[in-house]
Formats: C-alpha cells, structure tokens, sequence
C-alpha cells in the first residue's frame, strides 16, 4: 500500500469537515466539523513525517493539538455564552451585527 | 519504465497489516464522518467524530507515532469530545438543527464546493512525488524521547509560547463563562421575612384526609365542623376535578350512624 493512501483519507476527511462547517446550522456540530478538519490536517502531518523520515510533523502534529484543545475550551465557552442569552445553539441566530 | 515504477512501488510500499488497518480503519473514519455530518442530533455527531478520531488514533499508531495516537485518545476522544458533550447536555440534547434555509441554494452550492475542493486536493496529491523514508531512523532512541528531543530543543519557544496560549485560553473561558450577580443573594432570613410580611398563611398545608377505607392525596381532610378543607388537596386536582367526595360520604355516614343512636336517647 502506498502511505500516499493516508493523505487521500486526510483530504477526504477535511473536505467532509469543510461540507459540515457549510451544512450544519448547530453551532456545537459547526464546531465539531472544525476539529474534523483539524485531525485530518493532524494525519497529513503524521504521514509526511513518515514519508520523510523525520519527526518535525508529529511535533507539529502535536503543537496543532495543543491549540485545538485551547481552541475549543475558548469556543465552547463563546457558544454557551450565545445560549445563555440568546436561548438558541442556531449559527442563524446570531446575526444582530447584521441590522 | 516498469522496473523503475517496481522499484518505486518496492520504496514505497508499506507491510500487509498495515494495509489491512488502513482499508479497515479509513473506510470506518469516513463513514462516521459522513454519519456526522447527517445525523440530527447533535449527540450522536460528537459520538461519530468520536469514532472517527479514534481511528485516526490507531492510524497514528500504525504510523510509527505511538506518542500521537495516545494523546489523540486522551486529549481529542477523552477531553475535547467529553467537553462536548458536557456543554451538549448544558446547551440542551434536543435542540434540533432548524432546516431553514437562510441563503438560498446554499446547501447545494456548500456540498458542491465540498466536492469540488476534495477532488481539487485528490488530483493535486496524485502528482506528488512520494517518499517512504520510514521513521525507523528517527525513531532509534524511542519515539517519546526523539519528541521530546525536538519539542524541548528546537522548538522550546513555540512551546512555551504553547503555555501561555493554553493559560489565556483558561481565563478566557473562565471569564466568558462567568456570571455577574446583579441582585444580592437572597438568604434564609430575608426569605423567612418575606413569607411573614406577605401575608398568607405562613404554616405549611394541611396534610389529605386519612380514612378507614380511603387514604390518598384526592380526599380532602374534614374541619372540625365536618366540612372539607380545601386547602389540604392539591390545586391541580381540584382544577382537574379529581377531587373525591369521601368526606361527604364520612360526614352523612356519621350522621347515619348518630341518628339511631339519638332515637335510643330519645326512647
């Protein structure tokens, strides 16, 4: 098997993600999508550091999963702020600036 | 030309059982990613991408990142899904998607562009030059301490940079997450002041009646004048007209029973 199969399955997988941040109107499944991509983007990293022999792409790999975990602690936070005021998880729904 | 694509095929080419984890595990990867992006609730997505993350896990595993695929468990599947799922069942579990279509068209045109970028990124990846250097030299000393060799030597300022992201990150939830209390906090003193100064009847409710034959919360309780108490049944019943007529029953039975017993004092 070729280890390019892995970075197939990386795209495959972000362009899922991409479609759900498009698709979905839940902010929390909006989010969810996000992190898809970010772990297909964590795969792509892992595989070229296997194809090229070194172990800057899990560090880096391992560097995208720190600040995802940042990343959701924060956008979490923002989402059950939106739900306490606005009684709605809806990407719809938050569109004062708009007016 | 075919020896030199056997030999490159020979390069490249990877052991059986991992071809079998990556034709078992990546099928798997993105079916529960396509489940998640179709599934209604939003409890059964986060599970899905559980899933999902889980077998990237033993991808990760089978790639010679053995440190990886651990902490994709711990920190993905173990913390960033339960915090999910924690704000999930805060937010609501049955707060449903609203099918509403703000923009017209825009569900076809996402899953379109969708497509469109994968197969972009598909047919791009299909002309790069591929290696397999294999981690077997990097890996020689262990894969935790190679890490921990590059993380704590070359890269020791994107991790201390790493800390502070993550203590911003904490007092920024912290912060957004926290409530001002506007109003001063009502104790057990100004609560009993209220129930007195307001007054209604401040003791708790009589308790229903209890009879030989009928003990439940329908049978009022009967006054000592033998009319029954309203108060002792729950308003709910009586708008519901559930209320039982036993005291009335009780009352004339007793009538019943001392009218003979006034004829003997008479006779």
């Amino acid at each position: 098997m070729n280890p390019m199969n892995y970075v197939y399955l990386s795209a495959v997988l972000f362009s899922i993600g991409a479609a759900g941040v498009l698709l979905r109107r839940n902010a929390i499944v909006v989010f969810m999508c996000v992190e898809l991509m970010l772990n297909a983007c964590n795969l792509a990293f892992v595989t070229f550091s296997r194809m090229e022999g070194n172990l800057d792409g899990q560090v880096i790999a391992f560097f995208v999963m720190v600040v995802a975990a940042a990343e959701v602690v924060v956008g979490l936070a923002i989402i059950v702020t939106i739900v306490r005021t606005r009684r709605s998880a809806s990407v719809d729904g938050a569109n004062l600036l708009k007016y | 030309m075919s020896s030199t694509a056997t030999v490159l095929a020979a390069a490249t080419d990877t052991g059986t059982g991992e071809a079998v984890t990556f034709w078992v595990l990546g099928p798997l990867a993105v079916l529960a990613a396509l489940g998640m992006l179709a599934s209604k609730k939003a409890v059964h997505s986060a599970l899905l991408l559980a899933l999902t993350m889980l077998s990237l896990a033993v991808l990760y595993l089978a790639q010679d990142a053995p440190f990886l695929g651990v902490v994709q468990v711990v920190v993905y599947t173990g913390a960033v899904m339960m915090l999910f799922l924690f704000v999930l069942m805060l937010v609501g579990v049955d707060s449903a998607d609203s099918l509403v279509e703000t923009l017209r068209g825009q569900r076809v045109a996402a899953v379109l562009g969708a497509v469109g970028f994968g197969a972009l990124l598909v047919f791009a990846l299909g002309d790069a030059v591929v290696t397999n250097e294999g981690l077997d030299q990097a890996n020689s000393e262990g894969n935790v301490e190679g890490l921990a060799n590059l993380i704590f030597a070359r890269y020791v300022f994107a991790f201390e940079v790493t800390s502070a992201l993550l203590i911003t990150a904490a007092i920024g939830a912290m912060v957004l997450a926290h409530r001002e209390r506007h109003l001063p906090k009502i104790t057990q003193r100004d609560l009993s002041v209220q129930r007195f100064r307001g007054g209604q009847y401040p003791a708790p409710l009589p308790s229903p009646g209890v009879y030989a034959r009928h003990n439940a919360v329908d049978t009022p309780a009967l006054l000592p004048d033998g009319t029954p108490a309203d108060a002792s049944v729950s308003r709910v019943l009586a708008a519901r007209g559930d209320v039982r007529s036993i005291p009335e029953q009780a009352s004339t039975t007793a009538i019943e029973r001392a009218a003979p017993r006034r004829e003997d004092d008479g006779s």
